[in-house]
């Protein structure tokens, strides 16, 4: 199962939880294994995550796969100027 | 149906090379169009009410005597804006909230800072207009401010926003505060960390507000018809984030506001946002004729975004041998009137260049009565990495160990975790740090007062949604429209990847930048993205010409798809095919492109994904003058991992930019404040940015590490370069005197006040 | 207050317009004579974008007033090339990609071309010293003086 680690600030919406185990296929039920373990999180996810699965780093990519033992982190996500 | 690769082997190889840009000559000739260079016939000028106060309510407005000025034709203040919800999304280049945008484009409840914009008029010439602002009467209920960052933390500061709680804290808060948010990222056990550590060095460091300092002020140019459909053009790094903007403040379906982006004349992140568009809109909605604004030098310094000024401490642990074993840092940053500054960047860019175990940085985002800040090149990580280099160069004095050897046995390279979570893909900093030891520069011995310094910096760079497109015309040329404004070679490196993909001459692609109402979706210029993001694109679709060319070629020749290929070029026969059927060049299929199926071309709309992280490294010889404080730029050498550089010239010239922006922000420049909380140097004559005689030439080493998920191995280069000079030049510093500076920027006055103080002490 | 009626060369050709007493040069250039390529880009002088030859001499039209031109002859980048040819400090910024955005490129090709003029064959620090008062803040001022010193080289071959 993919090991999901939530970074920053994120982890304050689920209770200090930063670590999870998930069997999300994809970004998109990623998304919503953890909005349904803990709704708080639902907003941040849709806007102002960026997902970076085994070091490489999506934003805006819901389709994005993920394997069965992939690394999964979630970061605020990245701009620029 | 066999098919060349898309990694540039057609045969010309145009990229990489050192073409001449498309739109060059007219920017040579000044024909190129600026954004203060459209005008409309029958437009109006617009011009700003500006708030003279850094923190006042705004009790009433009386625009009655201003309306009734012959030449005027419009007024609008905060009635004129519809309020927002409060609702965090991506804006321009930060999380912005549209009730706190509403605020910035035009004041509401409070003037929040000096230049707030409180109201606008639309007259028939300039002076009417600004004789216009001089009968609007605001009764402002004037408060107590604050600028400094610090200040604005503590209880009893004077609060700017009694519905802003500190996020990020737990318990919350149940009294509002100028704290807007807490963030943080921990990284194995610091603790341990620092237990591990024979030396530890901790220091704090402060910097100033600094502005990106484009040459060409804010412009905007708009007309709404009768039906609400809306034309502007506008000088911005993201004409679809403007519509965006526009659309949603004034209520406007986008479909109906059709944005321009006319040649920009610097951005740098500063062009992120809009300022001066919601209300040329408003206003033309209201006169019914066009509306023409532009700003002036010293409203672009009081009013639009600088970066944050800020209060950063760095705890960082080292063993004898020199492995860095913890680093803390605590970041506190100025986000100006309204929340968002880029501490979250700062804090996760802190240690990135480095492979450490144990990391913990905190991150504070605070308000303050200044001018709300914007993007500027990499932004909040100059700030952090600045702090974390200088203690790193101390960690290597200490050490006695040279400081790129320290920082090549600590550098984060493939497979490293960074501290901000994911392992890296490959990346060139122990290349940057090799080229630069095996420099000329690095081995020239240094005479007294002189000193060396040397420097790291590492950037994310992004991706993002992109949408070009490729049209073969009727004589065999392509036209390519991409949607992210050129501001200094786009068009040159698209049109060489155009060029290689289709194996065409350079000169026969023209590339133009399309407005909104020509291509989806563009997200912005801006984080190292518009060549990265644009070249995916474009081999999308040329990817797509060559498959529609390869079918149009069997329907011709009665082929099947694996009796062709598109190479060199042409579509070819393969095989047998060969005796009946000659190959067809693009300019072939453009002769019978209608009687074949119709126009050709390709459109590709992609979210670019696969941005690889670009390090550099610097190196600076510098020489102090001790009677006068004064700092000359010696020596400069910059070397960066670009990936693959498309255009190298346009490469170096991001190198180069990037690196005198960085002298500027670490030698002169700053916002200065009176105790009336005023900006009292809001020109260029005070605010005191690099001229040609400041600085010596710049050596540009390029390195190409190839990042694996672009077709060509691009990495964006944009930004990278002005991290490095605020480490490498306080270090050089400390090298030429001795003394370590810790707050930026190492002026002359501070230079000199240093070197007496220890003059004194040295007496006593 | 009646405007001025001003007749002056421009770009040799002669020229007439109208202008208010406040109106700066710059402003006569851009907005009346739609010569946009004199930029603004801070009416005091400091960054040089404005940069025109009044009588042979180079100035930021941002300091001059429009009738103070009466008589006068007054040079922009619009008159640097001749015909279809680039002058040759045009041609080598392009050749070393000595612009990015550019914004400061008409002045620093106008206050290039007056260097060269008093001076073919200027060093690096004459030309850095004499091109400080041209602001860019894109290029970091490499490629421009690695251009302007190509350029001297282009003319002085002839």
């Amino acid at each position: 199962m993919p090991r999901v680690v939530l970074v920053g600030n994120l982890a304050q919406l689920t209770g200090g939880v930063a670590e999870f185990q998930l069997s999300a296929t994809s970004v998109k039920q990623l998304f919503q294994q953890l909005a349904e373990l803990h709704p708080a999180i639902q907003p941040h996810l849709e806007e102002g995550v960026a997902v970076a699965i085994d070091g490489q780093i999506y934003q805006d990519a819901l389709f994005q796969p993920i394997g069965p033992n992939s690394e999964v982190f979630l970061l605020p996500q990245i701009a620029g100027g | 149906m066999a098919e060349n690769g898309t990694n540039g082997t057609n045969g010309q190889g145009y990229v990489g090379t050192r073409t001449i840009r498309p739109d060059g000559v007219d920017k040579v000739t000044g024909r190129a169009r600026f954004g203060a260079d459209f005008n409309l016939a029958g437009q109006l000028i617009g011009r700003v009410l500006r708030s003279p106060h850094p923190h006042a309510r705004i009790v009433k407005i009386d625009t009655s005597k201003a309306e009734a000025l012959p030449g005027v034709k419009a007024v609008i203040t905060r009635d004129d804006f519809a309020d927002q919800s409060s609702e965090f999304i991506p804006a321009g280049e930060m999380m912005m909230n549209y009730k706190d945008v509403v605020r910035n484009v035009m004041a509401r409840e409070k003037a929040l800072y000096e230049g707030h914009a409180v109201a606008a008029v639309a007259a028939t010439s300039a002076a009417i207009a600004r004789k216009a602002l001089k009968l609007i009467d605001v009764t402002y209920e004037v408060l107590p401010h604050v600028i400094d960052v610090v200040e604005a933390m503590r209880p009893d500061a004077p609060l700017l926003h009694d519905d802003l709680f500190t996020v990020g804290v737990e318990p919350k808060p149940d009294k509002p505060s100028n704290i807007a948010k807490r963030v943080e990222i921990t990284l194995g056990d610091i603790e341990a960390g620092f237990a591990k550590a024979d030396v530890i060095i901790e220091r704090e460091f402060k910097t100033a507000p600094v502005h990106q300092g484009y040459i060409e002020p804010h412009a905007a140019l708009a007309t709404v018809s009768e039906d609400g459909s809306t034309e502007l053009w506008c000088t911005t790094q993201g004409h679809y984030i403007v519509r965006a903007h526009c659309a949603r403040l004034l209520g406007l379906d986008i479909g109906k506001v059709r944005v321009t982006a006319t040649e920009i004349g610097g951005g740098f992140g500063g062009k992120t946002v809009v300022y001066l568009e919601p209300l040329a809109i408003a206003l033309s909605r209201k006169a019914k004729r066009p509306v023409k604004m532009v700003m002036s030098r010293e409203e672009v310094f009081k009013s639009s975004g600088p970066t944050s000024g800020a209060t950063v401490r760095v705890k960082m642990g080292a063993t004898k041998d020199g492995r860095f074993v913890a680093g803390f840092a605590e970041l506190k940053y100025q986000a100006g009137a309204f929340q968002g500054s880029p501490v979250q960047p700062g804090v996760m860019c802190a240690y990135a260049p480095y492979d450490m175990e144990n990391v913990h940085v905190i991150g504070y985002d605070v308000v303050s009565n200044r001018p709300k800040v914007a993007a500027y090149r990499a932004p909040g990580a100059p700030i952090s990495e600045f702090a974390v280099e200088s203690v790193v160069d101390e960690i290597a004095k200490k050490l006695g160990l040279d400081p790129i050897e320290l920082r090549l046995m600590n550098a984060a390279h493939e497979g490293t975790k960074a501290a901000y979570g994911p392992k890296f893909g490959p990346i060139g900093l122990e290349e940057t740090l090799n080229s630069i030891k095996k420099t000329e520069h690095w081995n020239t011995p240094l005479r007294k007062w002189q000193g060396r310094g040397v420097a790291s910096g590492f950037w994310f760079n992004i991706g993002g949604e992109t949408s070009a497109s490729l049209t073969v015309n009727e004589d065999g040329t392509v036209s390519l429209m991409a949607g992210t404004p050129d501001i200094g070679g786009l068009r040159a490196s698209l049109a060489m990847v155009a060029a290689d993909e289709l194996g065409i001459p350079y000169d026969k692609v023209r590339p133009i930048i399309g407005d909104t109402g020509s291509l989806g979706f563009n997200f912005l210029t801006g984080g190292s993205r518009s060549a990265f993001s644009g070249s995916m694109a474009i081999v999308e679709a040329a990817k797509q010409i060559k498959a529609e060319l390869c079918a149009r070629a069997c329907k011709l020749w009665e082929a099947k798809p694996d009796q062709v290929e598109f190479k060199d070029g042409a579509v070819r026969p393969i095989g047998s095919l060969g005796e009946k059927a000659k190959p067809m060049t693009i300019a072939d299929f453009a002769k019978v492109a209608g009687k074949t199926g119709g126009p050709i071309g390709g459109y590709g709309r992609i979210n670019a994904q696969g941005a690889g992280p670009s390090l550099g490294t610097h190196l600076v010889d510098l020489e102090v003058d001790p009677e006068t404080g004064r700092v000359t730029i010696l020596r400069y050498t910059v070397a960066q991992d670009a990936g693959k550089a498309l255009h190298p010239a346009y490469v170096e010239g991001q190198f180069q930019g990037g690196a005198v922006q960085g002298i500027g922000w670490a030698l002169n420049e700053e916002y200065v404040y009176g105790a009336d909380g005023k900006l009292q140097n809001a020109g260029f004559l005070d605010y005191r940015m690099p001229v040609a005689s400041d600085v010596p030439m710049i050596d540009a080493i390029l390195v190409e590490v190839a990042n694996p998920k672009h077709p060509y191995g691009v990495r964006g280069v944009g930004e990278t370069p002005i991290i490095p000079p605020l480490g490498a030049i306080a270090n050089a510093m400390e090298n030429a005197t001795g003394i370590r500076f810790t707050e930026l920027p190492m002026s002359p006055p501070k230079v000199l006040k240093a070197l007496r103080e220890r003059e004194a002490a040295a007496k006593v | 207050m009646a405007k001025h009626h001003i007749e002056a060369t421009v770009n040799g050709d002669a020229t007439e317009f109208l202008c208010e007493t406040e109106d700066t040069l710059l402003d006569v250039l851009r907005d009346t004579l739609q010569l946009t390529g004199s930029k603004e880009g801070c009416s005091s002088g400091d960054c040089g974008a404005c940069s025109v030859m009044l009588d042979g001499r180079l100035v930021c039209s941002c300091l001059v007033l429009g009738c103070e031109v009466a008589g006068h002859r007054v040079d922009t980048i619009e008159g640097v090339a001749k015909g279809q040819a680039l002058h040759p400090l045009q041609q080598k910024f392009l050749e070393h990609a000595a612009l990015q955005c550019g914004i400061c490129t008409p002045g620093f090709i106008v206050a290039g071309k007056a260097l060269l003029e008093k001076n073919p064959n200027p060093t690096d620090t004459e030309i850095r010293y004499w091109l400080a008062g041209n602001l860019c803040r894109c290029t970091g001022y490499d490629k421009i003086v690695t251009a302007v010193k190509d350029a001297a080289v282009a003319l002085r071959k002839g």
